[in-house]
């Protein structure tokens, strides 16, 4: 049992810092956030440069054979930074997907490409109508010759916009399968928007798209385990995702305490104030305990007790999270629905994350559900 | 980053559970898995049975007679102990007392009294709290004049546990009015045998005797019973808080008593299904496990940091807060849902029920023996807030200690 980074890992988290306070302060993040791509195209190329774009690939494959723990790393950095960038969508989903899923061929035509920066993918999944579950497809695969033909609709694919390829699920009669799609096909239409923490979705209609049989990633009918794995891996980022925030948003309540003044003092003179940051601080070191968890567990080769953890951890990350967003508004008062403050876009990104691959009350019901087999 | 258990920490466990196993006296561990009373020599027995295997005091160094274990390997022995049913080994002599007198009393007292800490001959309690003086510890008014080569102490003390068993008390005293309240403050060991010592039961809310009132009427204690110097008791004091709050996570009984409570709701019925299938509890359960989940780590994480790389201890620091904050809720919350898991059968008090050997009640098959002692216990933690520093004085730590407010 070890709680500590090695030193490579605190080597790449001390320049993700030093690139989240330089180049991504919050007044640029607002204008990106505006922008018609809604991110920062030279941040992903200097995401490149540091690595952490190849981190959870093979090094056969131009990666750098990182662990959960690394990307836990990282999204804990672009946390505090409320970093715009696709990274949960192209790397950890859909690159974790193409890493134990794809084959050879695909894995060497597409992981160089997405640790390179050149590549953007994400995950069209989820459909209209099924909430969270994740083994209800509607969307149809048929086998026409060598290759497919899809049909159907997905909704809120996160970063769909600006991705190159996208990375589809659909039914084939015998289970569900996987599709890489190119987002400019013949046949996909983007109904894309803004998300309410500044970052881009879009609902997707896939109507006659054709694809090649090399688009089929894993085996026909058999995709499921390989989802639930791979969204299992992103509830594991988000859940750092989320520690990161709440730290950031812990560090700006009580500098506010600290100088905000009224009745002549700071108002962190306030015990009513002070128990509600501890509250917090609190809140956010069992969350960070429970993002460990998720982040160690998640590599795990026994698929049960990977998910038990996740959803535990997801389950636990998202109720901090909750306390931790409402309480930081409520202590800035005025200041913390405005939105020229960072206080309100940290709580809005963690209110987002505690909706997406699974709310609360999802992932405690498949933890808890667990109790009746033990 | 490594939650997992090296192959070394896993041969440790294993040696701890077939310790356990050979030693852990059955009549024992049955009154603990139980919920029932228990006695004195109880505890006393499971000391001595420690201090022979060597295992007497797993946080001590080797130097003072301890294991010298790191923190993961007293994690694991916590937790096996309390998984098997071992009694707790009250924290007043071994996690109190000792390490202040290891950090500021002189050989002469460590060589005195920790010995007889490690192979439970003394049985300590604790003289901190007064009827005047609870949160505001600092205000305390318990005298000890200087007279000669002793101090006589006059006062009370309070909220004192088990103190009638005890063969010593430490005390905090005021030596000196003078300055800040915290200024005038030492800590001394008494005697309980010295003349002039009365203790008076406090009969708590689930009827059981586990608090008292002490008396001091002229007690003459020797001046080399003195830990320190005159007047800088509030330092110890405040160190000793701080070893107090660790052990209150209590991560091993939290996770023995989930297990409990999930046996419960297993055997336990609702419209003729295990009450575990009625959703709504079962999620009850699921929350309190992601709590104690998290304590879990957070616990490690606070004890591994605390340890040099040579293994070597650092007196807690006010993290120390979150885990006794974290670990009593916990507690609480598991003991409100074990009566809860009940029904009706929570309302019974039935006195006889809680001693060992109870053989039941034939007109009352459905009163299940593991349902004698769950609304006492719920009724009981709610203690566990309260004690050790309520809980708003720990938030009230980590606002000014970790935050600067």
């Amino acid at each position: 049992m070890d709680f500590n980074y090695t030193e490579e890992q605190l080597a790449l988290q001390d320049t993700l810092r030093r690139f989240i306070a330089r180049d991504y302060a919050f007044e640029h993040r607002r204008e990106l956030a505006k922008s018609a791509d809604g991110f920062s195209r030279p941040a992903w190329k200097t995401f490149a440069d540091f690595g952490i774009l190849a981190l959870p690939f093979h090094e056969d494959f131009g990666g750098l054979n990182g662990n959960a723990v690394d990307t836990m790393l990282v999204m804990e950095m672009l946390g505090r930074g409320l970093a715009l960038e696709p990274y949960a969508s192209t790397v950890v989903l859909c690159g974790g997907l193409l890493r134990d899923a794809g084959s050879i061929a695909q894995k060497e035509a597409l992981l160089p490409a997405i640790a390179g920066g050149e590549l953007m993918l994400a995950f069209a999944h989820y459909e209209p109508g099924t909430r969270y579950q994740l083994d209800r497809v509607a969307t149809t695969a048929m086998a026409i010759g060598s290759g497919w033909k899809l049909d159907g609709a997905k909704a809120v694919v996160l970063g769909a916009p600006s991705a190159d390829k996208l990375v589809v699920s659909a039914k084939d009669g015998k289970g569900i399968s996987l599709f890489l799609v190119d987002a400019r096909a013949p046949g996909v239409t983007l109904r894309a928007y803004p998300t309410q923490d500044g970052a881009r979705a879009a609902d997707i209609k896939f109507a006659n798209v054709a694809v090649g049989a090399g688009a089929l990633i894993g085996t026909a009918g058999a995709a499921l385990p390989a989802i639930e794995r791979a969204v299992d891996y992103a509830n594991a980022a988000l859940c750092a995702e989320a520690v990161g925030i709440m730290s950031a948003l812990n560090e700006v309540t009580l500098e506010y305490l600290k100088t905000r003044k009224q009745f002549g003092v700071p108002i962190g003179k306030f015990q009513a104030l002070q128990h509600r940051m501890a509250d917090m601080v609190i809140a956010t070191e069992q969350a960070r305990s429970m993002a460990t968890l998720a982040a160690v567990r998640v590599d795990s080769a026994d698929a049960a007790e990977r998910s038990r953890s996740v959803a535990a951890a997801k389950a636990y990350v998202t109720q901090s999270a909750r306390l931790v967003g409402q309480q930081a508004v409520q202590l800035h008062g005025g200041m913390g629905v405005v939105d020229e403050l960072n206080v309100a876009h940290y709580f809005k990104r963690l209110t987002m994350i505690g909706l997406s691959f699974g709310d609360t009350d999802y992932h405690l019901g498949r933890f808890s559900d667990t109790l009746l087999a033990a | 980053m490594d939650l997992n258990f090296t192959a070394g920490e896993q041969t440790f466990r294993e040696e701890v559970r077939g310790f356990l196993r050979a030693r852990l006296p059955g009549e024992i561990s049955r009154k603990v898995l139980g919920g029932k009373r228990m006695e004195k020599n109880d505890f006393v027995q499971w000391q001595k049975i420690l201090h022979e295997q060597g295992w007497g005091a797993v946080a001590w160094p080797v130097a003072f007679g301890g294991t010298g274990w790191n923190a993961v390997q007293q994690h694991i022995f916590d937790e096996e102990c309390a998984d098997a049913g071992a009694p707790m080994q009250l924290p007043f002599g071994l996690k109190m007392v000792a390490p202040v007198i290891m950090a500021f009393g002189n050989p002469a007292q460590q060589q005195r009294f920790l010995p007889r800490i490690v192979d439970g001959t003394d049985w300590w309690c604790q003289g901190y709290s007064e009827p005047g003086s609870g949160s505001d510890l600092a205000s305390l008014k318990m005298r000890a004049v200087r007279e000669g080569d002793h101090y006589v102490v006059s006062g009370q003390k309070t909220w004192n546990t088990l103190g009638q068993y005890a063969d010593w008390i430490f005390c905090l005293v005021r030596t000196s009015t003078e300055g800040r309240q915290q200024a005038g403050i030492s800590f001394l060991l008494i005697d309980m045998k010295t003349p002039g010592i009365t203790v008076r039961p406090i009969i708590m809310l689930d009827g059981e005797h586990e608090i008292n009132e002490v008396w001091f009427e002229d007690v003459r204690v020797p001046v080399e019973n003195l830990i320190g110097e005159e007047n800088k008791g509030w330092t110890y004091a405040k160190f000793l808080l701080g070893h107090e709050r660790t052990g209150i996570a209590g991560v091993g009984r939290s996770k023995r008593e989930l297990k409990k409570l999930k046996d419960i709701a297993r055997k336990e019925t609702a419209g003729g299904r295990p009450l575990i299938e009625d959703q709504r509890f079962r999620d009850r359960i699921a929350q309190v496990e992601l709590e104690l989940m998290a304590l879990e780590i957070t616990n490690l994480r606070v004890i591994s940091s605390e340890s040099d790389a040579d293994g070597k201890k650092r007196a807690p620091g006010p993290e120390a807060s979150i885990l006794k904050i974290k670990g009593s809720e916990i507690q609480q919350m598991l003991t409100e849902l074990q009566m809860q898991a009940l029904g009706h059968y929570a309302l019974p008090y039935i006195e006889d029920a809680l001693n060992a050997g109870w053989p039941g009640d034939p007109q009352m098959a459905a009163y299940a023996d593991h349902a004698a002692a769950l609304s006492g216990h719920y009724f009981n933690y709610r203690k566990t807030t309260i004690y050790g520093g309520s809980n708003e004085i720990q938030k009230n730590i980590i606002s000014q200690m970790i935050l600067g407010l």
